[in-house]
């Protein structure tokens, strides 16, 4: 593996290549790359949520309208979303969401680790199947297979990508 | 804590606004608003009515809007359900659909609860907040001599519009329609979109 090896371009490439076109995000600083290369691409539209319990609401709109997309966020952003996930349950509504978790390596904020350590077993819970992530090599092609399960089998999935990969955020004391 | 806000009355107003318009893509908030639209155009294949995610129905419109910018994409659910997704005002506001009319059905209260005040009830300006937001129209509808004006400009003025409609908070009987999400979302993609699923 080239230790430059650049997961959010492969994850970008495997979304295009099949076919998304909305991009729901609230901005989460381990898929910075990411949100910025499908800002880039003309033909993915870009919706910049307030909160992200609207995500997954955008995306079944887009569903009943036609298109695909695919849901960004924090950890903590997931933890908005649980009432509104039902709306996914209740209808089989497609749903990948990709989810930069904090909390859970080498997190120095205390805040934050309260999700990170509950956020998998929660999604389970209300009835998603989660990969979790933290190597490079893995990102693209659990994103893929998370996507093509989400839209092939009106799954709801989630990616949760681990601090590992996308890197920490500085705390000094 | 039953002061009314208006005295419309909510099944003509939204029998008014679907106006036997088949082409309308209709979502529906929780409550009375789903069954409104239930009586005005029937279980139709392209009503989606929400009866979870309090707040999403302006935002599951956005997304309906931005995948079909040529059809006219109409949300109608009441003021406390607005009030939960007030951040759609924004949101809808970074897209700035043309073709998506946000109508509120406002009695300022909770009357399926036990008719509790909103905070609309207690005097907070929806149209005011989606005006602040951005909406090119923002209004309220209270007075009948103008809502022929108004309905027109919900079915068809460039928007995105939002309309406070001030409806007494009577509640009409309801009306037989599916609530299974499922079944709401099949019918709607295979008559928009003539898909089946796999």
């Amino acid at each position: 593996m080239a230790p430059d090896r650049n997961w959010s371009q492969e994850a970008y490439q495997v979304l295009k290549d099949n076919g998304v076109e909305i991009v729901t995000y609230v901005p989460e600083g381990g898929v910075k790359d990411l949100i910025a290369l499908c800002d880039a691409d003309p033909t993915m539209d870009l919706v910049s949520l307030t909160n992200e319990s609207e995500g997954n609401c955008v995306l079944a709109g887009a569903w009943l309208g036609g298109k695909k997309g695919v849901f960004l966020m924090q950890g903590s952003g997931a933890g908005n979303c649980i009432n509104n996930f039902g709306l996914n349950i209740a209808g089989r509504f497609p749903l990948l969401a990709i989810i930069a978790l904090r909390g859970s390596w080498a997190e120095g904020n205390y805040w934050m680790i309260y999700q990170g350590r509950t956020m998998h077993r929660i999604l389970e819970e209300a009835g998603f199947k989660v990969y979790e992530v933290d190597k490079v090599e893995d990102a693209a092609p659990t994103i893929e297979a998370a996507y093509k399960m989400a839209y092939n089998a009106d799954a709801q999935v989630a990616v949760i990508l681990s601090h590992r990969l996308t890197g920490t955020k500085e705390f000094k004391r | 804590m039953s002061k009314e806000t208006g005295g419309l009355d909510r099944r003509d107003i939204v029998k008014r606004i679907m106006g036997g318009r088949d082409e309308f893509l209709v979502v529906t908030g929780l409550g009375g608003a789903g069954y409104d639209c239930t009586a005005a155009r029937g279980d139709h294949d392209l009503n989606f009515c929400m009866h979870g995610a309090m707040g999403g129905a302006p935002i599951v419109a956005l997304g309906i809007a931005i995948a079909q910018p040529e059809r006219r994409v109409i949300a109608v659910l009441g003021d406390g359900d607005m009030l939960m997704g007030l951040g759609s005002l924004a949101t809808i506001m970074t897209k700035k659909p043309k073709n998506l009319s946000v109508v509120v059905l406002d009695n300022g209260h909770y009357v399926e609860t036990g008719n509790q005040l909103t905070a609309s009830g207690h005097g907070v300006d929806l149209a005011g907040m989606a005006k602040a937001a951005g909406f090119p129209i923002a209004f309220d509808v209270a007075d009948p001599a103008e809502i022929d004006d108004k309905v027109e400009q919900i079915q068809s003025a460039l928007g995105p519009v939002f309309a406070s409609v001030k409806i007494s908070s009577e509640q009409p009987p309801t009306v037989p329609k599916t609530r299974d999400a499922s079944y709401m979302k099949i019918r709607f993609r295979k008559a928009l979109l003539g898909v089946v699923p796999s």
